[in-house]
């Protein structure tokens, strides 16, 4: 079996006395847009952050294509292709909408401290380069009009559009969304749920955290269920539908 | 290829000019003194402000790199090796012309080591020193980096005044000029007008440097640091190697600040690193505005060049609390909010994406 | 070294580390009500010491002390009125640059209402050269005074603290001051009380060592270092761990001068504060997930 663009085995993570996190494992397709739901306190957010660096795991195995990512610092995982969004939103406020997106193509770029000081002339061509890819990822995001505005000026809309275009920016194969929905109404989301079908379309790889449920069950092609840390099912959106567990959990007895 | 980025340097620089002429025009040499002194806190100050408006790191203690780079330079260059005049290391030296005769102030031969190498072996110094500290420093926050910093320079002060050979209380005096493609850095009143453009000449490069800083690939890095540590991890950048060098960079100018005016003076003393003018320091970057650049410069020249000649009086140190105090309380962005060039580069690219826009947008914007 | 020089030292250690102790004291009421670090709190024991030096001279001492004290808390609550109240969620660096300013400010105040010359507080009882033998250590019965007082504050803090409507109060503002204030407490009122009682303890304190350190306008910032050592040493926020510390690092610095030339002496604490900060800025007592997840 090929090795999956993402894999997590028996990740675990406590704080204190809770267990936030609790043997998850499931494996992320590439190409796939996969979604992780659940209650709140599921665990969601802290699965992401421990996939994304910033929370160590007590326990498990983060894969990626088979090698194991555990441990890693964020600014690591990022430049291996693994990019992400906040569920509040983190955007560097004081930087203009354009600059936003510059950051994010970092990674893929090198001028350093020396090169920077002295304004060495193939840094200018790398600059010119960057600025050109940043604008036609906000081109294609919508964002191109507000290219100079200071970013904390956007509407809300439109700055969890510029976390996602500063994600993008990375050039990741794989791509994590925290609540890419939060806070937007029925059109908002609609325009998100075409977003993350487009960017599946350009070959980068989504996995999302979400709590509106008519976006998961539109456009993904598997979904995992977490209640209190563990995973309690996962599949197609059709079974999760139908899934007796996943049922009681949303419309009656325990919640998290 | 941008030069209008290059205009403020080029005010400045003529202005520089144009402030000597009407001096010396007045017969008012000596202020240049006072100006001189003030641009070699200043390049304190740019340090500083990369540290604090950029990387986001408070330092209470830079003063400690100054008194670093300044006593290492002083010990070196007046050290009297003249005792081992005839071991083989000695006149190894000798031959490399790192170490040569001279004569001191009351007309004994000395020998000493050259200002080049103390200024090389002072910045070297000054570099591990702050790799050993920013190490440690760069992880910690808030209050406790505060205090991590101000113990630095305390330690510092309390090592200079307390050891022998680094003049104790009374400091190291004797300091020869530092020769400088045929200038002189030194106190010599004949002199003074070309030690103010050495000076000045040195801020100005200093500036051109920060500035290129600011605006390339890392400034960037730095300023999205600044503006939330989680998310630029998350978007590559290695948050504790960018503090860490922005920490050893602002250490250098502190440091390059600290030699010169020690050469400049002839002497240096426990009074440039006390708690009190790393908090000077400080001050001034605040009430230039934390990334203000200029902003900063400004200030330093003002506040620098009013407290050497006295204006202050004995209320000096009052006057820089009560500065602080009142920027932090009612201005904490700041007093110059100058537009300043990162609007005028905004507005730039505004124009470029608005030229660039493909296809108009159908749907309002929210 | 002989038994005697070990006791001599002893006495000097747990003399100024009770000191100490109470600095920190200090730090960590403010800090509990108000999660600001008067960086301050050194110059209250100078103010202190000062005013009760100069009426001294005029009062019965008990009344100058008493004075002394009285008028300490009122500039504590000048400072919460004149700059503290302004702060609405500052940030941390903003605190601790205002602090800093504050501390310098009271410090060229009493600069230019006292000079800059070494003074002394009478001893309470006794003078100078009176001295009590205590397994064959010789020492001023002042040392006896510091350390009584410094008892007898800390346990009439802990009373306060557990047994009075204001210190409780104190106590839930620092838990939580909105469900606090959602009781009815007056947060705002219990900033100014942390203020003054800080600056009460702070002025006793000062005018208990002033006989034996004596006092000079700027001793305040290296008595606040030191006692910021302690209080983070214990633990930021914890009186009783911050007892033990201060008696620590008192013991140390005491020792250290049976080694150190005398110049160092000072560098022995900032050293221990690198070193805590460094590895364990949690504290030796200190929850270490608990700091980590603090504000900075």
């Amino acid at each position: 079996m090929p090795d999956s663009l993402l894999e997590i085995r028996s990740l675990s993570r406590s704080f204190g006395g809770l267990k936030a996190v609790d043997e998850v494992s499931f494996a992320v397709p590439a190409g796939a847009i996969k979604s992780v739901i659940g209650p709140n306190g599921a665990g969601k957010t802290t699965l992401f952050n421990l996939i994304s660096g910033m929370l160590a795991c007590d326990s498990g195995t983060v894969l990626q294509n088979g090698r194991e990512i555990s441990g890693f610092q964020p600014h690591r995982i990022a430049e291996l292709g693994i990019s992400r969004t906040f569920q509040t939103t983190k955007l560097f406020s004081r930087m203009s909408v354009l600059e936003n997106v510059m950051v994010g193509r970092h990674t893929r770029t090198k001028a350093g401290f020396l090169a920077g000081v002295l304004n060495l002339p193939w840094t200018w061509k790398e600059e010119r380069e960057i600025r050109e890819r940043s604008l036609e990822l906000l081109d294609s995001l919508g964002l191109a009009d507000a290219a100079g505005e200071l970013a904390s000026n956007l509407p809300f809309g439109r700055q969890r559009l510029l976390e996602i275009a500063r994600a993008l920016a990375t050039e990741p194969s794989l791509l994590m969304l925290d609540e890419p929905a939060a806070g937007l109404n029925i059109y908002e989301t609609r325009e998100m749920a075409d977003l993350v079908l487009k960017i599946r379309g350009w070959g980068i790889t989504v996995l999302l955290v979400e709590h509106d449920m008519s976006l998961v069950m539109d456009i993904s092609d598997e979904i995992v269920v977490l209640n209190y840390g563990r995973k309690v099912a996962e599949g197609e959106p059709a079974e999760i539908q139908r899934d007796p567990e996943v049922i009681r959990i949303y419309l009656g007895g325990d919640h998290a | 290829m941008r030069l209008g980025k290059y205009i403020p340097i080029l005010t400045v620089l003529l202005l520089v000019v144009a402030i000597q002429l009407i001096i010396s025009a007045g017969g008012a040499n000596y202020y240049l003194t006072q100006l001189t002194m003030s641009a070699y806190y200043s390049l304190v100050i740019i340090g500083l402000c990369l540290l604090m408006g950029y990387a986001g790191q408070i330092s209470l203690g830079h003063a400690g790199f100054f008194a670093i780079g300044g006593y290492t330079s002083a010990v070196l260059t007046t050290v009297n090796l003249m005792s081992h005049a005839d071991s083989s290391t000695v006149g190894f030296l000798k031959r490399l012309g790192m170490v040569f005769e001279r004569q001191d102030l009351y007309g004994n031969t000395l020998l000493a080591f050259s200002p080049w190498l103390a200024f090389i072996a002072a910045l070297l110094i000054t570099v591990v020193i702050a790799l050993i500290i920013g190490i440690p420093v760069i992880r910690l926050r808030g209050h406790y980096l505060a205090m991590a910093t101000l113990g630095f320079g305390l330690i510092i002060y309390r090592v200079v005044l307390g050891t022998g050979f680094l003049g104790e209380a009374d400091g190291i005096t004797g300091v020869p000029g530092f020769p400088l493609f045929g200038l002189e850095v030194s106190g010599a009143l004949s002199r003074r007008v070309s030690n103010y453009y050495i000076a000045w000449a040195l801020v100005l490069l200093g500036m051109l440097l920060a500035m290129n800083l600011i605006r390339s690939r890392v400034g960037r890095a730095l300023r999205s640091i600044h503006g939330s540590e989680e998310a630029a991890g998350a978007m590559g950048i290695d948050t504790a190697r960018y503090k860490l060098a922005t920490f050893v960079l602002s250490a250098v100018f502190a440091a390059v600040g600290g030699i010169f005016l020690t050469h400049y003076n002839g002497s240096i003393g426990p009074s440039e690193v006390t708690g009190m003018k790393s908090v000077r320091y400080v001050a001034i970057v605040a009430v230039g505005g934390m990334d203000n650049l200029w902003g900063a410069l400004l200030m330093s020249i003002l506040l620098n060049f009013l407290s050497l000649r006295g204006v202050f009086g004995s209320y000096d140190d009052a006057v820089f609390a009560a500065i602080l105090l009142v920027i932090m309380l009612f201005f904490p962005d700041g007093l110059l909010r100058a537009p300043g060039l990162r609007h005028l580069t905004i507005l730039r690219q505004k124009a470029a994406a608005l030229l660039r826009r493909s296809k108009p947008r159908g749907a309002e914007d929210a | 070294m002989s038994f005697e020089q070990f006791f001599q030292y002893f006495l000097s250690g747990i003399t100024s580390g009770s000191m100490y102790a109470i600095i920190a004291i200090g730090f960590n009421i403010i800090y509990n009500t108000t999660g600001i670090i008067n960086f301050a709190q050194g110059e209250f024991l100078i103010l202190g010491g000062m005013i009760g030096i100069s009426l001294s001279s005029f009062l019965p001492l008990p009344l100058a002390i008493a004075a002394a004290v009285i008028l300490t808390m009122g500039v504590g609550a000048l400072i919460d009125f004149l700059f503290i109240r302004w702060l609405k969620r500052p940030s941390v660096l903003r605190l601790v640059i205002i602090t800093i300013g504050i501390s310098i400010l009271i410090r060229e105040s009493m600069l230019h209402i006292w000079d800059e010359k070494v003074r002394t507080l009478r001893h309470f009882t006794g003078t100078e050269i009176s001295s009590i033998e205590i397994l064959g250590a010789y020492i001023s019965p002042q040392v006896l005074w510091v350390l009584g007082i410094s008892a007898v504050i800390v346990v009439a803090l802990s009373l306060f603290f557990r047994l009075t409507l204001v210190g409780r109060a104190m106590r839930a503002c620092s838990d939580n001051r909105t469900a606090a204030r959602l009781c009815g407490i007056r947060a705002r009122r219990m900033v100014t009380f942390s203020f003054m009682l800080s600056a009460a303890i702070g002025a006793l304190a000062g005018c208990a060592i002033s006989p034996l350190t004596q006092t000079q306008y700027d001793m305040g910032s290296s008595l606040a270092i030191k006692g910021f050592t302690v209080a983070i040493l214990g633990g930021l926020g914890n009186s009783t761990a911050a007892v033990i510390a201060g008696l620590v690092l008192g013991l140390l610095e005491a020792f250290s001068i049976s080694v150190l030339p005398l110049a160092y002496i000072d560098a022995v604490s900032i050293a221990v504060l690198l070193v805590i900060l460094f590895f364990r800025p949690s504290g030796l007592f200190g929850n270490r997930e608990a700091s980590a997840l603090k504000e900075f």
